[in-house]
């Protein structure tokens, strides 16, 4: 504080009064998420209940069986604790020592994966294990006293499979990102280290593009994919497949709708990297291509990383596209989720539908958690330059 | 770079644009004027019922579609009908009529004019609402404790990644009928509150809902701004006597004016699409945007069909009308580049 100069200070009123707001708004982003939450996990009476209090607590819940006791909470608390704290200190030394050189990134997937996997079995399996032993031993401190249950998680992940659902997101979802990548970098280095006018009217028409409602372009996909097999028989033969339904077509159109925001962001990444590289490159006998992928490449992966991670979030939260291009088996999560509505006749039913959005908004969670620091500077870069 | 290398970068890209974008613009263009229907003939049926010594025979003229005798299917036919599709999603005339009559409600129950009207009430009331909170929200972190700005963000964050539908799901279950929050304003207020029961009070939600998910958008943008603020320039209007809210209008916010109008920029396109929010707070009853119109003359009616013409008409319209908004900006570009060029 001390090198701020007193001018510059602000008086205390309007330092309580922006705290206060700040504070207002962080209850005002996180209480939705948090509320579905909690309610989540309640049985449907408690979930709906009048009394704020009762939702938290979850009285009706716990009378039926379904509690955490006292010593559940300390050691599940710790347990996520020491996990949290392990992820940022202890994970990336070791993925950073394993990996070989150059390919940190393949270290990361496989290394984040794994250590997903042993919380999961540390968590749900080994945990709980040894609270059924404790629990009944220690009296008051295993008695529970909050209502909870994981029951709504399993009805709509094993009864209404929702995993299948799960399954097609992340096919729709990978897919996109991948071929999003690969067309976008290369297009985004060829208009960025382009000056000609083709190059600013490409930028112009992909503006365009940007702004076209989703609708607009659906009115022309439907029928050609509807009717795709007879309009390709004459050139692939009896063969030819329908493309309504298929996660390929989706993924090829949400790759094309996304391509416009996807090089102008990757554009505005390669013109920060100095074109002396290239040129250093190319003095040293490379083609441009060989420059691209040996000199300019290895330098853009922030760049790659955060429009990667906004062409994810296009896939994984489209609604619209997904859900008129695909039928009923091939559907991903939130045009399924959708379909609950209709067989939402009961409280029951509603809690359910509550676990399923709870379930999909959590890997954005902990996309944030891990990725905020990219996504931040992404959206920076992005508008600053662009 | 020679151009030649610069084509063989851009291709796929331009290959998928065009195949994935541009295509299907035109044929939605041409797709707007046409109707397809099935051939249909009318065919004589006789139809008896049982009766006792005499047969009661009946016979009619029913209409029943052509079928292929090869493949089975019925056939079909295409017809140039001009703006027929397009008279048919406006309404014309019983448009003009209600206009004449001055009936602000019998223009509504057309469905076109209905969705125009809240897709563009919806753009432009969110657009000021999305700017000043996200400004505000900016201003208020950038003075904060450097310890709390990354918790701050994190949570800021959360509502502008969050899926739209569901996001707008978290909200319709704390204001359906027994909801916390209505159940709270009930007992606050002492009466009985219905929010997805009329039009007026789902629209207010809907702008809540775009703001509360927007704003951390134009936050994050808005912060990044504020960092590159030249100290100098802020000391010496200290010096000249500016007061805070004179440094904030004179220096800070024509700073930060490119960003602003990126953010509206891009808050307008995506605004104008508003879709997700009618999902998710199952507004289609009561209130519809042009884009979910579109979406639902692709659904599949009772009979299988879809309605691709008037959808064509319908998707046609609301492009217009983002050309139409966005034309001030895309010459303010042209015009940049034209100076940087010179």
């Amino acid at each position: 504080m001390s090198d701020t100069p007193r001018a510059m200070r602000q008086p205390l009123g309007l330092k309580i009064g922006s705290a206060a707001f700040l504070a207002f708004w962080c209850l005002l982003a996180a209480f939705p998420i948090v509320w579905i939450t909690l309610m989540s996990f309640k049985s449907p009476v408690d979930a709906f209940a009048a009394n704020p209090f009762d939702v938290i607590l979850g009285p009706v819940t716990r009378d039926r069986g379904n509690g955490l006791s006292t010593l559940d909470l300390i050691l599940g608390i710790a347990v996520l604790f020491f996990a949290l704290k392990l992820a940022f200190t202890w994970l990336p030394r070791r993925v950073t020592d394993w990996s070989p050189k150059g390919q940190v990134w393949a270290g990361w997937i496989i290394g984040a994966m794994a250590y997903a996997v042993a919380f999961i079995f540390v968590f749900f399996v080994i945990l709980p294990a040894i609270l059924g032993v404790l629990n009944p031993i220690l009296g008051p401190l295993g008695a529970p006293i909050i209502g909870l249950t994981t029951e709504h998680y399993q009805t709509i992940w094993v009864e209404r499979g929702f995993y299948n659902n799960f399954v097609n997101s992340l096919i729709v979802t990978g897919g996109t990102v991948t071929i999003s990548l690969t067309v976008g970098t290369l297009a985004g280095y060829g208009l960025a280290r382009s000056g000609s006018n083709i190059a600013f009217w490409l930028l112009i028409m992909a503006l365009v593009f940007r702004a076209l409602p989703h609708s607009v372009l659906l009115a022309g996909y439907l029928p050609v994919f509807v009717n795709s097999a007879e309009i390709l028989r004459p050139i692939l033969g009896e063969n030819a497949p329908t493309l309504y339904g298929q996660p390929l077509a989706v993924i090829t159109v949400l790759v094309s709708i996304n391509q416009p925001f996807t090089i102008w962001m990757l554009r505005s990444f390669f013109q920060n990297i100095p074109n002396e590289l290239d040129e250093a490159a190319r003095v040293d006998g490379c083609t441009h291509f060989q420059a691209f992928r040996w000199v300019i490449m290895p330098v853009m992966w922030p760049g790659v990383i955060t429009t990667g991670l906004f062409s994810f979030l296009l896939a994984y939260n489209d609604y619209l596209i997904t859900a008129l291009l695909l039928d009923g088996t091939n559907q991903t999560m939130v045009p399924a989720i959708a379909g609950f509505f209709n067989r939402e006749t009961t409280t029951t039913d509603q809690v359910v539908a509550v676990a399923a959005a709870v379930s999909i908004i959590a890997p954005l969670f902990l996309l944030v958690m891990v990725f905020q620091r990219q996504i931040v500077s992404g959206l920076t870069a992005g508008a600053v330059k662009g | 770079m020679k151009f030649k290398t610069f084509i063989w970068f851009v291709a796929p890209s331009l290959f998928l644009m065009l195949l994935f974008i541009a295509a299907p613009l035109t044929s939605v263009f041409l797709g707007s004027f046409q109707i397809t229907q099935p051939v249909v003939q009318q065919v004589e049926v006789e139809t008896c019922s049982a009766g006792f010594l005499a047969q009661t025979c009946t016979t009619d003229l029913q209409t029943v579609p052509v079928i292929d005798d090869e493949t089975g299917d019925i056939v079909t036919t295409t017809e140039w009908v001009g703006f027929l599709s397009y008279a048919r999603v406006l309404e014309p005339q019983r448009a003009w009529e209600a206009i004449k009559a001055l009936d602000y409600n019998a223009l509504m129950q057309i469905n076109f004019w209905s969705a125009l009207r809240f897709t563009l009430m919806f753009t432009l009331v969110t657009l000021p609402f999305v700017i000043g909170v996200g400004l505000a929200i900016a201003l208020a972190v950038n003075s904060a404790a450097k310890a709390l700005r990354g918790p701050i963000i994190f949570v800021s964050l959360l509502p502008f990644i969050i899926t739209p539908v569901i996001g707008s799901l978290s909200i319709y279950w704390l204001f359906v009928g027994d909801g916390i929050l209505t159940r709270g304003i009930e007992a606050w207020l002492d009466r009985d509150i219905a929010m997805f029961a009329q039009g007026w009070t789902i629209e207010l939600l809907m702008l809540f809902y775009r703001v509360w998910h927007v704003a951390p958008f134009a936050f994050v943008i808005f912060y990044a701004g504020l960092q590159t603020v030249n100290q100098d320039t802020l000391e010496s209007a200290i010096i000249d006597g500016a007061s805070r809210w004179d440094r904030l209008r004179y220096v800070v916010i024509p700073h930060l004016m490119p960003l602003i109008v990126f953010i509206a920029l891009i808050h307008l396109m995506d605004a104008y699409r508003v879709f997700d929010e009618i999902v998710g707070f199952r507004a289609e009853a009561h209130v519809t945007s042009l884009q979910y119109l579109t979406f639902d003359f692709l659904r599949p009616d009772d009979a299988g069909n879809r309605a691709f013409s008037r959808a064509s008409a319908s998707s046609m319209l609301t492009m217009l009308g983002i050309v139409v908004l966005l034309i001030p900006l895309l010459r303010r570009t042209w015009r940049d580049h034209k100076g940087n060029s010179h």
